[in-house]
């Protein structure tokens, strides 16, 4: 890639980052705390994604 | 002070409106993805290079930043998140072609879209039926998703491949705690407007699938 592209690509992710910025923090300061049983809730199919993308990659090497 | 009927009335009306915005999402989206896939195709027949993907995803994000938040609440949205998608398909051409090149690159596409279809299939179909509110992952996933573009950001310069594997991996599973989360806000009223629930799946959809891409070339040993 050339180096122009580098600097318009990492200026790009620098305004989205700038435009998140808000978002996150209105969220960390007002957002609801989650319990242990909604954080389970949340990571089961998170867990069974990541099973799911190593089966993915397991399949493609084989 | 409110009857029992009065409340089960505004229940159930509550409920169809919900049902109208997964509806209205949900055909959004199937429509806006097959016009990203017509438009990556153009964008492969072409042999577009990086230099006009990144216009068109500048463009495409100029208008998801500047004209989305004017016209969202009108029929010129349709148009604005037909554009945003059109361009952010169009965006995807050379990744593809690159891919494509590869040994197996057509299989390793089809790994990574049919993937990508069960794990949003899989998400979505969880958060609607639980009906549980992931909004309390909010904070985590927003400021997770800015530490990775910091890292994204470090890498292009630095450009080393077990910091870009590791990125991918992180998007991946960014991009399935924000299915949870759009969808479940959809389900739970925290999203009444379905163009702007539309242009966030489909962003997550899209991060998804790059970065699955991205996964199963490095580890299939042909990047």
């Amino acid at each position: 890639m050339e180096m122009w592209m580098k600097i318009a690509v990492a200026a790009l992710l620098g305004v989205m980052v700038w435009r998140l910025w808000p978002a996150a923090n209105h969220w960390l300061k007002h957002g609801p705390r989650g319990s242990s049983q909604d954080w389970q809730a949340a990571l089961l199919p998170i867990l069974a994604v990541v099973a799911f993308v190593v089966l993915l990659i397991l399949l493609v090497r084989g | 002070m409110n009857t029992p009927e009065q409340m089960m009335a505004r229940s159930q009306t509550a409920t169809l409106a919900t049902n109208k915005l997964l509806r209205n999402t949900f055909t959004m989206l199937s429509m806006t993805l097959i016009f990203s896939a017509v438009m990556a195709s153009v964008s492969i027949v072409m042999s577009a290079g990086f230099g006009l993907s990144l216009v068109a995803m500048l463009v495409a994000f100029g208008l998801l930043w500047f004209a989305l938040p004017r016209t969202e609440n009108s029929a010129a949205g349709i148009g604005v998140v037909f554009a945003f998608t059109g361009l952010m398909g169009f965006s995807l051409g050379p990744i593809l072609s690159h891919y494509l090149a590869l040994p197996n690159g057509g299989q390793l596409i089809a790994t990574a879209l049919g993937g990508t279809g069960v794990i949003f299939m899989g998400l979505s179909g969880y958060a609607m039926t639980t009906k549980r509110d992931f909004s309390f992952m909010a904070g985590f996933l927003f400021v997770g998703l800015i530490v990775v573009m910091i890292a994204a950001i470090a890498n292009i310069f630095l450009a080393i491949p077990a910091m870009s594997l590791a990125i991918s991996a992180a998007v991946v599973l960014l991009m399935s705690g924000l299915i949870l989360f759009d969808v479940s806000r959809i389900v739970n009223g925290g999203e009444t407007n379905y163009l702007r629930a539309t242009v966030a799946l489909y962003l997550d959809i899209h991060n998804l699938f790059i970065h699955l891409l991205h996964l199963l070339a490095a580890f299939s040993g042909r990047e």
